[in-house]
């Protein structure tokens, strides 16, 4: 293809890549001396995803092809507006985790240590997977996308409990290879790897239907879904509380997230009424589960990464909801936009409740719930976060939470669809009452437990994420009008 | 000639779809987690094996060189994956005893899987 | 049936019974063993389906160095054994699951298998997949071998990925070293004799080796070969020069060898950003393309041939000698 010699800015969503993937290189021989640049990155990604919000919202839907080779030959970057949203989420998730990281692995003092030599190197490569994820669109750079992201969410996981980072490892396999085989059939079949082709060639074919059920299998595999969610809460409670903040608020999205894009722009046609009632009632038992499980954990990080498995399930209710109402409805799009509000929104409040948690771990020493009478009133500023969060995670207004369940919940009633909003609102219980205990224990009226001293900037950080968990409530026209940008037809169609 | 030549990848893309299922097979009966990495691998060769013969259906055309570029892709990604298995077992086997996953830890006198 | 399809057939036979001994072996040295024999046989059955850079890929870093991490591990896995605990950490007595899990697995097994069989010939008839783009295009990235063409120069970008993921592994498996341990030297050094068989082979096959791995990066781009070939076979001369005694790895800690493992990736990553000023990420001018794929694959099969490696050698750990009779 021929080159124009001409000296440009690449885009944006080029840097969204380059950065991440030049910060990981330049972390592996820096070893913990990389924390230094840990403040550049954490300015440098959210301005870049502002940017490239900013091109979505004027230019439309953006592209890149690599190396200047068009597909189905070469391979295509693409951001929309659900895209570029996912990405701000990751630019700004990443910021906070990264510069609370700093006081955990130091660039100096003492010895470097194999976690913190480690750490940033694995803690960038995250990051340089998820915006891959998000930019792709190609499935089979997705599937090596995946791999490094599985690696380093593995690593990072083995920092806190070597057990579960290997449950969390053959999960993930197993995951990977369902995912490949269907990729593998969808070339054999189609000739081509690209979704945006894929999307203008695919019909309601045996072969097809066997590629969509191996991948989507493997893919609910690393989104943690009921009956698959074994791995994730013994790894997202051992990590260190900001690997678990990312690992809970991002990775597990990044799954869902190349799940809507398959069956809402690729495989609509291949929606079944029972399929799409099946994920729906899977969902529907993983908030179940996952509430009943954090009610009756003992340790604060387990309440919190049981209460992620039954977040995700609401993730999945949108398969059933899509589309629900008619053409009429203003918000005819509500569950496929509520969907990506509550991944956007649990994002943020997961992640604050994950950084809050850590600092109130890293003062009193240990996480069990009955140790954390008095809290309150040693760590204010922490707890306020912590209870923001829980505001967002509950689905109370004014939250980000509370508008993703509103708009999923509008969707159901136009679609009559009853049951699903029973789920919605006996979720929305559920979460008051497993975030009830760890709440009230802090807010207890008892003797401050021995603190150790946590600097007054970190805690600047959960509740920068929880504030931001709050303000998606107040003001989330902005984001509603992002996400239309390229939204899939069968997004307001609806996948029956 | 061209019967042979259908049937000369049909053959191969057909074994690495039995190869598939063996290894499925290894992957979820065994438990000793060495196991479970060499049927990973064994699975993840029969998912190339199958990309490979469907890439070969032609045999005047030649193979398509795209399967082939994306399973040595695939190759490398595995045993990065194997190495950090491998690498994961062994800490974990020193620190537990065992190369198991601790839900698979059982009595000696077995129990219904 | 003609002689070739009978070879086919027998070789496809062959290996689906390796495989299955592979993974339902009593004891896990043998199914090491039989693994490493499965890749070795898959590699002549690329040759037939010529896939010449896959059968070297898949000899070399499917069997090979595959071969040698597992079988390393079980080692490991036997010498960290304690006397007094039940059952022995490489080959617990691994009861099977009950009959009926195992039955029912068996079937699951068979329905997929079924299906990718049944899915295999329906597919249709006249595809060819994108034989004619590659063809069509391969001239302006200055390779011939096509493979080499999609790897460096259509699908670059994955190509950069799968570079960066072995350096991530490596990584994560240096994370995974215990308490204190961190300066450490990797393990598996053998006890080598001076005149001893792995000794003399460690004087005789890295040259040999080397001058393999030259070539099959320099040759990648007209026949098969390549950089992750040429850095596997690198990569195993390094392993067999640490093994036989002839030389101490560097430390992890070591910034030097880190930069060596980044030096491929950074080198690919850096000419990507070049073009991306010039129009689009990882392209590469025409005039000048065959030149830049073979600095890439080069200083790429270094990267390589020291991560994997270090892969094999694994988590740093107290030096054998000090632990056993020496």
């Amino acid at each position: 293809m021929p080159l124009v010699p001409e000296i440009g800015l690449p885009s944006p969503l080029l840097w969204l890549i380059i950065v991440p993937l030049s910060a990981l290189l330049a972390a592996v021989p820096l070893g913990r001396r990389a924390a230094r640049s840990m403040p550049i990155v954490a300015v440098v990604m959210p301005a870049l995803a502002l940017w490239l919000i900013v091109e979505v919202s004027l230019g439309g839907p953006q592209e890149h092809t690599l190396g200047g080779w068009t597909p189905p030959l070469g391979i295509a970057l693409r951001a929309d507006g659900l895209s570029a949203a996912m990405l701000l989420l990751t630019a700004v998730l990443g910021a906070a985790a990264g510069l609370f990281s700093i006081a955990l692995y130091p660039p100096r003092g003492g010895d470097e240590s194999a976690a913190s030599g480690t750490f940033w190197a694995l803690f960038f490569s995250l990051w340089a997977a998820l915006n891959v994820v998000f930019l792709s669109g190609d499935l089979f750079n997705l599937y090596v996308a995946l791999e490094l992201l599985t690696i380093a969410s593995v690593g990072l996981a083995a920092l806190g409990s070597l057990a579960a980072a290997m449950r969390y490892l053959v999960f993930a396999l197993f995951g990977s290879l369902a995912y490949l085989l269907g990729v593998v059939l969808v070339y054999a079949r189609w000739g081509t790897l690209d979704l945006d082709l894929l999307g203008t060639m695919i019909d309601a074919e045996p072969a097809t239907f066997l590629a969509a059920g191996l991948m989507t299998a493997g893919l609910l595999v690393k989104a943690a879904l009921f009956p698959l969610h074994g791995w994730l809460p013994p790894a997202h409670g051992a990590a260190p509380p900001p690997a678990s903040a990312v690992l809970s608020g991002l990775v597990v999205k990044a799954a869902f997230y190349i799940l809507v894009r398959l069956w809402f722009d690729l495989l609509p046609a291949l929606a079944t009424e029972a399929f799409v009632q099946a994920t729906g009632a899977l969902g529907a038992l993983a908030i179940l589960v996952g509430s009943v499980m954090a009610i009756r954990a003992e340790r604060l990080k387990l309440v919190i990464a049981y209460s992620t498995v039954a977040q995700l399930g609401y993730l999945f209710l949108i398969w059933p909801l899509a589309g629900g109402a008619t053409g009429e409805m203003p918000w005819a799009a509500g569950a496929w936009t509520g969907g990506i509000f509550h991944a956007v929104a649990h994002g943020l409040a997961k992640a604050a409740m994950f950084l809050a948690a850590g600092l109130m771990i890293e003062a009193v020493g240990h996480d069990r719930l009955d140790g954390l009478a008095g809290l309150g009133r040693a760590l204010p500023f922490t707890t306020f976060s912590f209870g923001l969060a829980a505001v967002s995670l509950m689905g109370l207004p004014p939250s980000g939470g509370f508008i993703a369940k509103w708009l999923m919940l509008t969707a159901a009633f136009a679609a009559d669809e009853l049951v699903w909003a029973g789920v919605i609102l006996a979720g929305g219980l559920l979460a008051a009452i497993y975030l009830f205990r760890p709440l009230n224990r802090m807010l207890q009226k008892a003797d401050p437990p021995e603190l150790k001293p946590v600097a007054r900037r970190r805690e600047l950080l959960p509740m920068s994420l929880a504030a931001l968990a709050i303000l998606m409530g107040l003001a989330p026209g902005g984001l509603y009008a992002l996400l239309q940008i390229g939204r899939p037809v069968a997004a307001l169609e609806g996948l029956e | 000639m061209s019967d042979a030549g259908v049937a000369h990848w049909l053959v191969y893309a057909l074994a690495g779809a039995g190869i598939i299922g063996v290894g499925l097979y290894g992957f979820l009966t065994r438990r000793h987690l060495l196991r479970r990495v060499i049927a990973f691998n064994v699975i993840g060769s029969g998912i190339f094996i199958l990309f490979g013969a469907t890439g070969y259906r032609d045999a005047d055309l030649g193979a398509d060189p795209v399967p082939q570029a994306l399973i040595i892709t695939g190759v490398v990604v595995a045993i990065s994956l194997t190495a950090l298995a491998a690498a994961l077992i062994a800490r974990q086997a020193e620190e537990a005893g065992a190369a198991l996953l601790p839900e698979d830890e059982e009595p000696p006198h077995g129990r219904k899987g | 049936m003609s002689a070739a399809l009978f070879f086919d057939v027998a070789l496809c036979l062959l290996l689906l019974a390796v495989a299955l001994a592979a993974v339902v072996g009593r004891d896990i040295f043998g199914s090491i063993v039989f693994f490493i024999t499965y890749g070795i046989l898959v590699a002549i059955a690329w040759i037939r389906l010529e896939a010449v850079d896959v059968a070297l890929a898949e000899a070399a870093i499917g069997a090979g160095l595959t071969g040698a991490l597992l079988v390393g591990t079980w080692r490991r896995l036997r010498r960290g054994r304690a006397e007094d605990l039940p059952g022995r950490p490489d080959d617990p007595q691994d009861p099977l699951p009950a009959t009926l899990h195992r039955r029912c697995t068996g079937v699951l097994c068979l329905v997929l298998t079924g299906g990718l069989g049944w899915a295999i010939l329906n597919l249709p008839e006249a595809s060819t997949g994108l034989i004619p783009e590659v063809s069509a295009n391969l001239e302006t990235t200055g390779v011939s071998n096509a493979v080499t063409g999609v790897l460096l120069g259509f699908r670059a970008f994955d190509t950069l990925l799968e570079s960066i993921v072995i350096a991530v592994a490596l990584v994560a498996v240096w994370a995974l070293t215990a308490e204190g341990l961190w300066g450490a030297s990797p393990g598996l050094r053998q006890h080598a004799k001076r005149d001893g068989v792995l000794a003399t082979f460690g004087r005789i096959l890295p040259p040999i080796g080397l001058v393999i791995a030259v070539y099959l990066v320099w040759a990648g781009s007209t026949l098969p070969g390549g950089a992750f070939q040429a850095g596997t076979v690198a990569g195993a001369v390094l392993l067999l020069t640490a093994m036989a005694g002839h030389g101490e790895p560097p430390a992890v800690t070591d910034p030097r060898l880190r930069l060596a493992v980044v030096a491929g990736p950074l080198v690919f990553l850096a000419i990507g950003i070049t073009g991306a000023f010039f129009g689009s990420f990882l392209a590469l001018p025409p005039a000048w393309s065959k030149t830049l794929i073979t600095l890439i694959e080069v200083v790429l099969s270094g990267s390589i041939a020291v991560t994997l490696a270090y892969m094999v050698l694994g988590v740093p750990r107290e030096p054998e000698h000090r632990r056993s009779r020496s």
